[in-house]
């Protein structure tokens, strides 16, 4: 197969676009895509500093490359979930991609407040993922508008961005399928924009990219994951796609652009203040408040029968 | 020719020359969710892959909550 840009041979196929790349030609057309994107959607402009959440996989990894490229100012915001040697694998290469580049990081590990996803996990009784989920929101959340970032980039792919319509539209979830944009706009004065510039590329392209642009991401998959609904969605899914390419990009960019317009006046419900940490929350304390609470009366309720 | 799979650190060893979606879906991938990886080069998954190959196959699929 020939480069559809250049016709030297092409090193990767992209089906859903009936193209094939050379190497070089790849990375401008994955960077091209990024840039579209951002520009389409008016995620951001170059003067506005950009907070990316990066986990030191290859979405995030190579989100953060590729805006850099752009010459976007960027600092990365990386949480070290404290998941035994997964959380620590990610965390190294999360340091050492920004320590290379010279990149502002902030690094928050978890397992210094308190909250390593397992022990919460392990102590609430929810899912590990739940868990992950709500620490990942709020500090990203709250460490934008503290560190005065007018928009937090997370590296959600096509393929998340599918995987969620599914699992949204399977049930009818009509407030989630209204919050489904690549961009979303603050709704409370201490949420800052959230874009997600990788949302037409898909995990394929993305590992490409990072592989291509020597990016040293964490290949192992999160121990959490075995099992997970988003992976069986994301199954579903490539079987379509394997059947039908573009299958997965028609699903999306036909969703936002001809059912969201029809759900985004009346579904969208503004958040109100958490009385414990004064972000915005869906009800008197946010999801994240009430978990730490949760956790730290059951660890109390834990220690004091271990005193016994 | 000689593979591993990654993330499992799965070895394996097939016989003859055969095209990388062949291999790909004798170990059980759909196309477009792994890459197959011939030393610093990317195989397309129309190419042919020889007998005396050491290859990698890394899923690219990962997933979880959503943040």
């Amino acid at each position: 197969m020939k480069c559809t840009r250049c016709k030297s041979p092409a090193e990767v196929e992209l089906r859903q676009h009936n193209a094939g790349f050379c190497r070089a030609c790849f990375i401008f057309y994955f960077q091209r895509q990024v840039e579209r994107a951002i520009a389409k959607e008016h995620m951001f402009s170059p003067d506005e500093a950009v907070l990316v959440a990066v986990s030191g996989g290859k979405d995030s990894l190579a989100l953060w490359d590729v805006l850099i490229a752009l010459g976007y100012q960027t600092t990365g915001l990386h949480l070290s979930l404290g998941i035994g040697t997964y959380s620590d694998q990610s965390t190294t290469k999360t340091v050492a991609f920004a320590e290379a580049r010279g990149l502002p990081l902030i690094t928050v590990p978890l397992a210094d407040e308190g909250l390593a996803v397992p022990e919460i996990a392990g102590l609430t009784r929810r899912p590990a993922c739940s868990a992950c989920g709500t620490l990942k929101r709020h500090y990203f959340d709250q460490l934008a508008i503290d560190r005065g970032f007018p928009v937090l980039a997370t590296g959600h792919n096509l393929d998340d961005e599918a995987a969620r319509l599914l699992g949204n539209v399977l049930h009818w979830q009509m407030e989630h399928l209204a919050r489904q944009r690549p961009v979303l706009q603050p709704t409370h004065e201490r949420f800052v924009r959230k874009v997600k510039p990788l949302f037409r590329c898909s995990e394929y392209e993305s590992a490409v990219y990072a592989f291509f642009r020597g990016i040293d991401y964490i290949v192992d998959e999160c121990p959490n994951a075995a099992g997970a609904t988003q992976l069986l969605y994301k199954d579903v899914l490539n079987r379509l796609e394997a059947a039908s390419p573009g299958s997965k990009l028609t699903f999306v960019q036909e969703f936002l652009h001809k059912a969201h317009p029809a759900l985004t006046p009346t579904a969208i419900e503004a958040p109100q203040t958490c009385q414990g940490c004064g972000m915005p929350s869906y009800g008197a304390l946010c999801g994240f408040c009430r978990l730490v609470r949760e956790t730290a009366t059951r660890r109390e309720r834990r220690q004091a029968a271990e005193r016994a | 020719m000689h593979i591993t799979v990654l993330p499992q650190r799965k070895q394996f060893e097939l016989t003859g020359r055969r095209r990388a979606a062949d291999v790909l879906r004798e170990l059980g991938f759909l196309p477009g969710t792994a890459m197959v990886i011939r030393g610093d080069e990317l195989v397309p998954e129309g190419s042919m892959l020889e007998a005396d190959d050491v290859i990698e196959v890394r899923s690219v699929i990962s997933g979880g909550g959503q943040s």
